[in-house]
């Protein structure tokens, strides 16, 4: 018997008479329901106050400042150039650079990994001895900081001194030079990313597959399915909306890639490789704002990254709700 | 009732406070506008901020400024990476608040803040002692930190002249002549060098140099022109000087010659201690580096000897910094008493000896303690004398604002040319690309 836990019954009937009653006397109901639930306002206030602050005011800040043309020095005292900025980022190779580096290691980071992920959650999913350990272990690249990580893979990928080339050498292979290739960085910094989120991902999916009736798998068995067609048959299709999840949270990781390049490379240069090889849009918008000091520039790919994100979100949803108007 | 009236009450000022805090920072510079007349000997603490190894501190200058004067405290706030450092000091000088009594300006970036923010410093050019002050400095440094219309914003610390650095026993190993001037007559041209590295190549199974970088890091400095016209603006595809470097660095790069390190990478960090190369370009500082790198084990590997030249000069200067004071600061005066003691001919000796960084005057450059100076480390090289002949012929090469991108465009590209075997005319177009796209906005 909480004020919380009366909040949402009287907010639901105050709209609900709001609605139904004549308008004359709406205001009054109004405010009375707003000195009603003045505690459930009070509650989430803070979330709405900082999200303002620190999210909402930089968001259109933002979006101001990629109107002008300005530099760091001197953020407010830009000239407006409209959307210059834009135009000019569209015709800028480095843009469509970026673009191409952010999807294709996006795609060797997500598709392996998320595979992995379902695969792995798949065998933790069994009773196994030191389950417990495993799922910890699991969670331990996923705790360590991207900076540490990267450093440590960065010297395992060294080309002169690097742990792999050296074992690539004893087994009688060639040396790579991981960071001057387009493949090979890319794998490389593929390989990071897999590294540290494929724990987190198996642990999302292992627990929406605890979540799945133990009677579907019987019923399965019942009828001679085996282990991979109860995977196959069972498992995923149950899984969709996690796996939709996932697949989401992972691609906006994707387009805002950014840590990993930046300090795989040599130097932590922001230039992404000795030809851009493995620019990602995160980095070319730092070079723009924190190298060359053209803050306009990189408000403007922080826009472009923005909208990307919500054009690969709106796509997911319209595929899934196809899917789902298909199979009812 | 009366609760939901204070019940909103204190959300309002929730909001207010929240919304207060957000909007607050740079509005509070106004305050020196009240100058009460300067007492040298009232109490003050004066903030220094510096970015990676300026070495005032190490040097023993605050100390010894504390000690001349007990009224004084000072406090520096050091950031390691140069770059780190120009950023924040970028948006202090946007909010107009933050900014330390004396900011340290770094050569890559002094363009920059002499041409957009020189109103934001006091102007040494205008003070009483102005020519004394003046006549303290190389000439090219004290041009360097000066606008068109002839203020000066900052004071000369350390230069960057510039010599070759070479490992003694690799060119013994590989049949060269081993003694510093035998070496300095090998080499008294960039082709020259190239040749010495062609012969090294074949009889030595490492590199001859670290990186193209260093090619053409020190002699894009060697001609007329670096990156800037005369007015300080830039001019990467056309200047003679980016032409001339690129040349002798993308043949080096092209032909192998190079361990093709990054510079200030990991494995070119790594790369000291394995004998991986046996030249560098060395500014003065560099030898710092080496001897950080290698430790006492390195002592006596390493030996100096003169850079080689182009047609138009032999000298160049890589690095170095000045100290400004920024006007609106609460001490600007007793500020201005410290830039000029820090800066001072008989302080840049001291530097020089304590920690090695060549100093920006002429008359600290005759000091004895600096011409006499050999270089233990170095197989007692007479560093003194090197950097000392070395920054007497530096000429004037104009600076611009977007030096350093500039110059990293073209070092990343100089090593897709050696990593990736691009074509040098196409490392070229790729760099003045990336060039363009850093001064473009």
């Amino acid at each position: 018997m909480t004020i919380a836990s009366q909040a949402p019954a009287e907010l639901h009937g105050a709209s609900a008479a709001s609605t139904t009653t004549a308008p004359g006397s709406a205001p009054r109901r109004r405010r009375k329901s707003l000195t009603e639930n003045r505690w459930g306002y009070a509650y989430v206030a803070p979330f709405f106050l900082v999200f303002a602050a620190f999210s909402l005011y930089p968001f259109m800040y933002t979006a101001w400042v990629s109107l002008h043309r300005t530099s760091l020095s001197n953020i407010d005292g830009g000239t407006w150039v409209g959307l210059d900025n834009y135009r000019n980022l569209l015709q800028s190779e480095f843009f469509w650079n970026a673009l191409r580096n952010t999807f294709t290691i996006g795609i060797l980071a997500t598709v392996p990994q998320l595979c992995m992920a379902i695969g792995l959650a798949h065998l933790l999913n069994y009773k196994l001895r030191g389950r417990t350990f495993f799922r910890t272990v699991m969670l331990m690249p996923y705790a360590t900081s991207i900076a540490a990580a990267t450093l440590v893979f960065s010297q395992l990928f060294g080309r002169d001194y690097g742990l792999i080339n050296t074992m690539l050498e004893a087994v009688g292979l060639e040396r790579i030079d991981w960071q001057s290739g387009t493949v090979s960085s890319q794998v490389a910094i593929a390989v990071i990313v897999t590294w540290r989120w494929t724990g987190y991902n198996a642990l999302i999916y292992l627990a929406a597959m605890q979540a799945i009736p133990g009677e579907l798998y019987e019923a399965a068995e019942i009828d001679g399915a085996n282990k991979w067609k109860q995977f196959l048959h069972v498992t995923v299709p149950s899984l969709r909306p996690t796996i939709l999840f996932t697949v989401v949270v992972s691609t906006i990781g994707a387009v805002q890639l950014f840590g990993e390049p930046l300090l795989f490379g040599a130097t932590n240069s922001t230039s992404g490789g000795s030809s851009g090889q493995y620019q990602t849009l995160g980095l070319l918008m730092y070079q723009q704002g924190w190298s060359n000091f053209h803050i306009g520039q990189a408000a403007t790919t922080a826009w472009m990254m923005f909208m990307i994100i919500l054009l690969i979100v709106g796509i997911n949803a319209a595929i899934s709700r196809l899917r789902n108007r298909a199979e009812r | 009732m009366i609760h939901s009236t204070k019940g909103r009450a204190t959300l309002g000022a929730a909001l207010a406070a929240v919304l207060l805090t957000a909007g607050c920072g740079g509005s509070d510079g106004d305050a020196a506008a009240d100058a009460a007349p300067y007492d040298p000997n009232a109490p003050v603490t004066l903030t220094v901020g510096t970015f990676g190894t300026m070495d005032l501190d190490n040097a023993g200058l605050y100390d010894e400024y504390m000690k001349l004067h007990p009224n004084v405290t000072i406090k520096q706030n050091n950031i390691t990476e140069s770059a780190e450092y120009y950023k924040s000091l970028q948006t202090r000088l946007a909010a107009g608040s933050g900014l330390d009594d004396i900011q340290g300006l770094e050569i890559g970036f002094i363009a920059d803040v002499v041409r957009n923010h020189g109103d934001a410093f006091v102007d040494f050019a205008a003070e009483e002692n102005a020519e004394e002050l003046k006549g303290n400095f190389y000439d090219w440094k004290w041009g360097q930190a000066s606008t068109e219309d002839g203020k000066t914003i900052g004071l000369g610390t350390d230069t960057g002249p510039q010599a070759m650095c070479y490992r003694k026993d690799l060119f013994q190993q590989a049949g060269l002549p081993t003694e510093r001037d035998q070496v300095s007559e090998l080499w008294p041209t960039w082709e020259a060098y190239l040749d010495v590295a062609r012969q090294y190549q074949g009889k030595s199974s490492n590199k001859f140099l670290d990186s193209p970088a260093s090619i053409f890091s020190s002699s894009v400095y060697q001609g007329e022109t670096a990156y800037n016209d005369a007015e300080g603006n830039p001019i990467p595809e056309e200047s003679e000087g980016v032409k001339t470097a690129w040349g002798y660095a993308s043949t080096a790069a092209s032909e192998g010659l190079t361990a093709n390190l990054e510079q200030f990478g990991k494995e070119w960090n790594a790369a000291f201690s394995n004998g991986a190369f046996a030249t560098i370009a060395c500014p003065a500082w560099m030898l710092g580096y080496i001897k950080s790198q290698l430790g006492d084990a390195g002592t006596g590997l390493w030996d100096v000897a003169s850079l080689p030249g182009t047609e138009s000069s032999g000298a160049s200067n890589w690095g170095g910094s000045f100290l400004g004071v920024p006007k609106d600061g609460k001490n600007v005066e007793a500020a201005k008493d410290l830039a000029e003691w820090l800066t001072a001919p008989e302080q840049q000796v001291k530097t020089f000896t304590e920690a090695a960084h060549f100093p920006s005057s002429p008359q600290a450059a005759a000091d004895p303690a600096v011409v006499d100076a050999t270089n233990e480390y170095f197989n007692n090289a007479p560093t003194g004398k090197i950097f000392g002949e070395s920054a007497e012929a530096i000429k004037r090469t104009p600076i611009g604002p977007y030096d350093t991108q500039i110059q990293e465009a073209f070092t990343t590209a100089l090593t897709d040319v050696a990593s990736n075997g691009t074509a040098p005319d196409a490392g070229f177009a790729n760099a003045v690309k990336a060039a363009q796209q850093a001064i473009g906005g």
